[in-house]
């Protein structure tokens, strides 16, 4: 069990990461490690792609909180794009479908962001 | 579903991993083997999963913690039960305060908010003295 993380960037002041498998109370450093080092270099616009994560709990959740939280204090966003069902209904139950913007493409979380 | 699974006896499974996040992901694999004998639909599977590992991610927060987290899955006619249990603990101190920051007591919490939501019943201790006990209970849909 791993996940993979690839940083690309994008139009605009965005970057897009990309992750890959199972987000988790192992891998979620990872990905924190990640997130906090574009916006400790200044990148406040993310779309976060989670199309390939097969699996996520509580605490990728609190990565992704802590990441939007971080760019918001510098008036950034994060956006993310999640084509999983089971992945989508843990967002509904936790309530998180109401901060963060959820899409179920690059494209149009990428234009949502400008 | 799993259709091919139409009587199913009852069976017990035990599992003893490390109280280290590594060793979570083979907790929940476990839980959903087990679940898969029982005639739970995919999504169900996903609910037990996660809800599995969020239980052996609070003992792994929880401070103080023992060496090893006790998982046992019991595969009944009509439900499974799961026991999460903190186990090898040594020297503990009463006085041992949860070593968390607000956000990741926020976080800590979402986890519990997830397996009650996820499974049907849920009971839990958590004590400086006997750490996380967690049992939760998953029913299947039209059960015979």
């Amino acid at each position: 069990m791993d996940i993979k993380v690839n940083v690309r960037e994008a139009p605009g002041d965005c970057y897009v990461v990309d992750l890959s498998g199972e987000i988790d109370v192992y891998t979620s450093p990872k990905v924190k490690d990640a997130i906090g080092e574009l916006i400790d270099r200044g990148v406040y616009y993310l779309v976060i792609n989670l199309e390939k994560v097969r699996y996520i709990d509580s605490t990728g959740l609190g990565v992704l909180i802590g990441g939007l939280k971080r760019v918001r204090e510098h008036g950034g966003s994060v956006n993310l794009v999640c084509t999983n069902p089971q992945i989508k209904k843990i967002f509904d139950i936790t309530g998180l479908v109401k901060i963060f913007g959820i899409f179920e493409s690059e494209d149009a979380a990428m234009k949502a962001l400008a | 579903m799993n259709p091919a699974v139409e009587h199913v006896q009852p069976e017990l499974v035990e599992l003893r991993i490390p109280s280290r996040p590594e060793w979570v992901a083979l907790a929940r694999l476990a839980a959903a083997t087990v679940a898969n004998r029982l005639r739970f639909s995919i999504e169900e599977i996903e609910d037990v999963k996660l809800a599995v590992a969020e239980a052996c991610t609070a003992v792994i927060q929880h401070e103080g913690h023992g060496e090893f987290i006790d998982l046992t899955c019991e595969a009944l006619s009509d439900s499974l039960r799961i026991r999460v249990r903190d186990s090898g603990r040594h020297g503990v101190h009463l006085a041992a305060a949860p070593n968390m920051n607000f956000d990741e007591a926020r976080i800590a919490g979402l986890g519990i908010f997830l397996i009650r939501t996820l499974m049907d019943e849920v009971s839990y201790d958590v004590s400086a003295q006997t750490g996380t006990d967690l049992l939760m209970v998953k029913r299947v849909a039209f059960a015979p």
